[in-house]
């Protein structure tokens, strides 16, 4: 960084200079494009330089209004009022910001006119708004923003074939999952650093990647592969990624981008912003873009008001819920969804456009979800008409948009959607009144959807009242975990989506009383959940098997917000962000709760495993490797032992050095402390007793004579 | 390992010293008594009456003779330890933070805190050995460092005194001439305000605690930093064990921050660490408010800890404890 010139000495300079530093907007300051006085910027790179130019120039705002009729001066003002009228609809236009040019021969207009808004959002929102815009027959507006027209006068006439530069080999994006060790990353957010590390459990500490100071702007994010990590800057989105260290593959010019999110299958990055309206009565301005991640290029953008992409479709209070588009699930990024009013757009990606050029009429519909594997669509309709239109259910498919399958419900009051994540089953939590409708109970509707015709099974807990606090899938397994209970310590319920006689029951494996939990984090490979009491629980952990239901170990963390489980389903990290001021930082845990490490952070702000793509193995071939686990984990049994020595070694060597180091300086102060004794001594004024050792303890008996009384004794003899 | 609790104080506990016979321990606190125990049972002694403000710090002679307080009400007293008389009264000009004596009890170094304009200071007084013929006069005044100065103490032979307060600077003064000698790293050093500080029991090295959540230990005639121990609350109080290689630290959120119900969230825990490999052996809890005290009793089977919650709690340890290998 440059030095720092302390305020005192701006404050005489600009007095010197005859400025006065409280009238000026430090903010509004900017360098001429190129110059940077030989301060780096923060992000130390050019970051988004040919973009942030478009903005130095200062004409983004204004925008060229052609095709005007052309007015002798006494007819100028009424023009200009009119224009003043409509193009101040769209955004406050500048003082002065208004200008006619005028033949200086014949004093008639020239047919265009500029104009000046504010921001630059303004200018844009009144170019797509006006651009086309009939004034009478013959004068329709050609509406440009002032800086396109240097753009447009860059094309040369005459067309000339595309360079075609040589293919250079990108390095290999999946580098980390080579390693040796088999260790997983990752990034976390503490203070203004951002940090990349090893989980090395062998070690008990993780190792350090990478490291950056303001490597973002607010949050990061791994893709969904874990391929690239997203950051956010005030210009956009960038992604990282590399071989051996994290370097910047492709940025995403947004300006002002609050919320990113990456397709399932990492293709395509969708941005979002929201822009203050210049009219306070106005609702926010959205402008949502995806790009494609590899290339950059801008896919789509969409733009409206804030209500237009309100989810919650008749509702429309509750706001923008993220993801505001929802992708199908599977590889292909085939298709993309959102919700609307009465309606369900849905878009593939080929042509980015809707699927038969037509959103899907569905009355009323509030909530929807893909399947994870599949293009099925599960949607949710509401009671209507005071119950005379039951709820409803329905799935469909994608592309046809053909109901697979419809449940019909009754005096429902609230519905939410669970995908198994292999697409397997269907679990819908189904709140219902009760008959008075002063209360409500909760029952599941489970669909299978990967058998024929999609049966549909109705499960209710024993105690159908029970309130359900937190409900989990087993990924990729057929189990369920419940919480439920209106207690203080609530119940946690295990069910199998087959019998041992019949597959096609659900039937409860256990129920386990009074636990303190209230959410459930099942492993990534299935088979152990962590029962967690976050929040009012203070962080209580229990590791429960579910094959043998048993509890593995209990354990806590203070505090604790946020729980992970690595991808591969070894280790669970638990972290207190900086949601609470004390005890910020993590603890990874092995899958059987033994606490392996901890590290402590200030302001701490996001722990997030780096996901890894599918197993390219096969079913079978999983399988194999389970039955004969022991012949694979022989290897790796050797070398954990040998880590371990090796660790215990250097331990050893290091504790051996620091007690040899402090015996040196026991030994010099010793020697020194004898050199000064006589004159210790003297300034006790002779008192030699110096050490502790030389004073004893010496126990004394002493024995004192209380009473003496004599006694004739009766002579038993004499009888 | 049953603590004994001591109730003997109603407001927050500052400070806890140990005789030399390790029999009987002072507690000062900020109501205006200091207190005398019986340092096996915990029984209470006797007071000392007389102090007009919260006392923060206290001494006693190699005789057990003489106790030396220092308080807030602007006085140094001197007290006789066995009938609780007070002897004599150094008035100063600010609130008095700190007070101990010399190799050979004839001198005692004093810290005032700044006050009213005035800067604080550290200053020597000499304890005459008659306390009829005691005065008032100091032998050597010391000015410089910013803030108030938490704890002075001699180091080897009296030659040299040992300072830190609020600058986090940890400093070593000649005593003959009042120079300063030696200054700790700001990079190295301390990051916040030095709450505590504590010699070993052959005054060779010395241990201070501090609100940046660190505890570090220095030679006392080199001012080398020689190991740091690290927590995750500000340090109010610290000690080395005279007898094996452990300190203790304590300390917890501060009390204006103390909010949750839970008094774990508080971590008012006094944490044992070894003093050598510099890692966490254990932790004893109770305290429900913040610890501002801690003592090792000078054979090192004991130790009590003073907190924001009044109590003084003494701690026998168990056979365990001097098993621990680590």
């Amino acid at each position: 960084m440059t030095e720092v010139v302390p305020m005192a000495d701006l404050e005489a300079y600009a007095g010197r200079l005859g400025i006065d530093l409280s009238s000026v907007d430090l903010d509004s300051i900017q360098l001429p494009p190129g110059d940077d006085f030989g301060i780096k910027s923060d992000d130390d790179e050019d970051l988004f330089h040919e973009d942030a130019l478009e903005f130095e120039a200062g004409f983004a705002n204004v925008v060229v209004v052609d095709n005007l009729p052309v007015v002798p001066p006494e007819k100028f003002e009424k023009l200009e009022g009119v224009i003043r009228k409509i193009y101040s609809q769209m955004g406050t236009i500048k003082e002065g910001g208004l200008w006619m040019p005028v033949n200086p021969e014949t004093k008639k207009t020239l047919g265009y006119c500029f104009i000046e808004y504010n921001t630059t959002q303004e200018a844009e929102l009144a170019r797509e708004k006006t651009n086309g815009y009939k004034l009478d027959k013959s004068h329709i507006f050609a509406v440009n923003l002032f800086d396109d027209f240097d753009k447009y006068m860059k094309v040369p006439d005459e067309w000339k074939a595309a360079e075609i530069k040589p293919y250079t080999p990108g390095e290999n994006l999946q580098q980390w999952l080579t390693d040796e060790k088999a260790r997983d990353q990752f990034v976390i957010r503490a203070g203004s650093n951002t940090e990349v590390f090893w989980n090395d459990p062998r070690q008990l500490m993780p190792e350090l990647v990478h490291q950056r100071q303001y490597w973002t702007e607010s949050f990061v994010q791994w893709s969904p592969l874990g391929t690239y990590l997203a950051t956010v800057h005030r210009q956009g989105a960038a992604v990282w990624g590399g071989a051996s260290t994290f370097n910047r593959l492709m940025r995403f010019a947004h300006p002002q981008v609050r919320l990113i999110d990456f397709s399932p299958g990492e293709k395509y990055l969708v941005t979002f912003s929201s822009h203050e309206p210049s009219n306070p009565r106005d609702t926010h301005r959205v402008v949502l873009n995806i790009f494609d991640v590899r290339t950059g290029k801008l896919m789509r953008d969409f733009k409206g008001n804030a209500d237009e992409f309100a989810t919650g479709g008749s509702g429309g209070v509750s706001g923008i819920t993220w993801p505001i588009f929802r992708w199908c699930g599977g590889k292909d990024d085939k298709y993309f969804a959102r919700i609307g009013k009465n309606m369900i757009s849905v878009y593939e990606t080929e042509t980015f456009g809707l699927v038969d050029k037509k959103s899907m009429k569905v009355d009323n519909v509030v909530d929807f979800c893909w399947s994870p594997t599949d293009p099925i669509l599960a949607l949710f309709v509401p009671e209507l008409g005071g119950g005379n239109q039951p709820a409803k259910v329905s799935l469909v498919q994608i592309p046809g948009k053909e109901e697979l399958r419809q449940k019909n419900l009754f005096s429902v009051s609230d519905c939410k959607m669970y995908w198994q994540n292999n697409g397997e089953y269907l679990a819908v939590k189904v709140d219902r009144y009760t008959k008075t409708k002063k209360s409500t109970y909760t029952g599941f509707e489970l669909f299978r959807i990967k058998e024929r015709d999609i049966p549909i099974e109705v499960l209710e807990l024993d105690n159908k009242n029970d309130k359900i606090v937190a409900f989990a899938w087993e990924p990729k397994g057929h189990r369920f975990a419940v919480i439920h209970g209106d207690n203080p310590r609530p119940d946690v319920s295990f069910y199998s989506m087959r019998t041992n006689q019949n597959t096609g029951r659900v039937s409860k494996l256990t129920t386990l009383k009074s636990k303190q939990a209230n959410a459930l984090y099942w492993s990534p490979a299935g088979r152990y959940i962590v029962l967690a009491g976050l929040k009012g629980f203070n962080g209580q952990l229990e590791f429960y098997n579910v094959d043998e239901l048993e509890t593995m170990a209990t354990g806590e963390h203070f505090m604790a917000t946020d729980i992970e489980w690595d991808p591969t389903g070894r280790y669970v990290a638990t972290a207190v962000t900086s949601v609470h001021e004390m005890e910020n930082g993590f603890h990874i845990w092995s899958f059987s709760g033994k606490l392996l490490y901890r590290l402590s952070r200030d302001h701490f702000y996001q722990f997030l495993w780096r996901p890894r793509p599918p197993s390219l193995l096969t079913a079978e071939k999983e399988e194999e490797i389970a039955k004969n686990l022991k012949k694979y984990s022989k290897k790796y049994e050797a070398e954990d032992q040998d880590v371990s020595m090796q660790l215990n070694e250097q331990d050893r060597k290091k504790r051996k050095m620091l007690q040899d180091q402090w015996n040196e300086w026991v030994a010099k102060w010793k020697q020194m402390h004898e050199e000064e004794r006589q004159l210790r001594i003297q300034l006790r004024d002779g008192v030699v007793s110096d050490e502790e050792e030389e004073y004893e303890a010496k126990e004394v008996e002493v024995e004192e004579v209380l009473d003496v009384v004599e006694e004739v004794v009766a002579d038993l003899d004499q009888e | 390992m049953r603590p004994i609790l001591m109730k003997g104080h109603e407001r927050p506990l500052t400070f806890l010293k140990y005789n030399r016979d390790g029999d009987l321990l002072f507690s000062c606190a900020k109501d205006h008594t200091p207190n005398v125990w019986f340092a096996d049972n915990g029984e209470r002694l006797g007071t000392y009456r007389g102090h007009n403000g919260a006392v923060w710090c206290c001494d006693v002679s190699r005789d057990s003779m003489r106790l030396i307080t220092a308080s807030a009400d602007q006085t140094v007293k001197l007290w006789n330890v066995q009938t609780g008389a007070q002897l004599y009264s150094f008035n100063f000009d600010s609130p008095v933070k700190s007070v101990d004596f010399s190799v050979g009890d004839k001198l005692a170094v004093i810290t005032t805190d700044p006050f009213m304009g005035l800067p604080s200071t550290i200053q020597v007084k000499r304890i005459a050995r008659d306390p009829n013929e005691q005065t008032s006069d100091s032998v050597l005044t010391i000015k410089g460092p910013q803030g108030r100065i938490n704890r002075a103490v001699w180091g080897p032979l009296n030659k040299t005194i040992i300072s830190a307060g609020e600058d986090a600077v940890v400093r070593v003064w000649d005593t003959e001439t009042g120079q300063l000698l030696k200054e700790s790293d700001k990079e190295t050093g301390h990051q916040k305000t030095v709450t505590s500080l504590s010699k070993s029991a052959d005054s060779s090295h010395f241990l201070t605690g501090s609100l940046d959540k660190s505890a570090k230990l220095w030679d006392s005639r080199t001012l080398t930093l020689l190991k740091t121990y690290v927590t995750e609350r500000p340090v109010n109080a610290c000690a080395i064990s005279p007898l094996l290689d452990h300190v203790v630290i304590g300390g917890g959120q501060e009390a204006v921050h103390v909010t949750m119900t839970d008094r774990r969230a508080g971590k008012f825990e006094a944490k044992f660490f070894h003093k050598i490999l510099q890692e966490e052996i254990g932790g004893v809890k109770g305290h429900f408010g913040p610890i501002n005290a801690l003592a090792f009793n000078p054979d090192g089977r004991s130790f009590s800890s003073g907190g924001e919650d009044g109590y003084v709690r003494l701690h026998h340890f168990d056979p365990d404890y001097f098993n621990i290998k680590m």
